[in-house]
């Protein structure tokens, strides 16, 4: 089965979490659910002025792309948006929106946590906090699967005579 | 005969290097694990990039015995921080 997705974004546009959300939703569905993603002024206990998001941005669409469809796939329906905010972000600031939709409730908060996870692990998206002593730094970050030095290497296959 | 390619370079890796993109001449047959010892071996600042960093090609995160294609896209991809 191949799944449509609604919606997908990852740009410097300021994000409407009411927008996003809206473009969800059937008279099928009995479940609607919004994750929004917000700048905090803290940051292990340092305090953080704001946030500067940068992106691949080619990239960060197919990815983004890809997971949207990964998990229209795990919800059984075609109504998931999402978007990803790049810039320079002030705290309260919302970098990430996602929202989905299903009949019953366990799928769309199954997709709609699959989507973020997914989006820290593999999405080329980088962050530098500015601290409010005026110094900043990337923040550490996830190695994408799928990379590193070479194919693991296969046992050796039994050949069938 | 020899291959060009197109590297990018993001966010601390940009830093680190200094460029955003930079082309680099390999030999035919090169892979994506020849490209970073290729760069390594320049030295600084390139000796300090990672042994094995991710990188994607074309768009597509990459292993680093992926071969090399002239006029490809090979990024440099930092750990990653998004949401």
């Amino acid at each position: 089965m191949s799944a449509r997705v609604v919606h997908c974004a990852v740009g410097p546009d300021v994000i409407d979490p009411v927008d996003v959300l809206s473009r969800v939703g059937s008279d099928e569905d009995g479940a609607a659910l919004l994750f929004v993603g917000v700048v905090r002024n803290h940051a292990d206990g340092r305090p953080v002025s704001g946030m500067r998001y940068d992106a691949y941005a080619e990239m960060a669409r197919k990815e983004l792309a890809s997971i949207a469809h990964e998990a229209a796939q795990r919800l059984g329906t075609d109504r998931v948006a999402v978007e990803h905010r790049t810039g320079e972000l002030s705290i309260g600031d919302v970098s990430v929106a996602i929202a989905v939709s299903s009949p019953h409730r366990a799928e769309s908060f199954d997709a709609a946590r699959y989507v973020i996870e997914e989006i820290k692990k593999r999405l080329p998206v980088w962050k530098k906090e500015h601290y409010d002593d005026g110094s900043d730094g990337w923040v550490e970050g996830t190695v994408p699967p799928g990379t590193g030095r070479r194919v693991p290497a296969m046992p050796d296959a039994e050949v069938e005579g | 005969m020899t291959l060009s390619v197109n590297t990018l370079f993001f966010a601390s890796y940009r830093d680190l290097v200094g460029a955003s993109t930079l082309e680099v001449e390999l030999s035919e047959g090169a892979t994506v694990g020849d490209l970073v010892d290729e760069l390594r071996r320049r030295g600084a600042p390139f000796d300090a990039l990672p042994e094995e960093p991710a990188v994607a090609v074309n768009q597509t995160y990459a292993l680093l015995d992926e071969p090399l294609g002239p006029g490809d896209e090979v990024a440099f991809i930092p750990p990653v921080a998004g949401g």
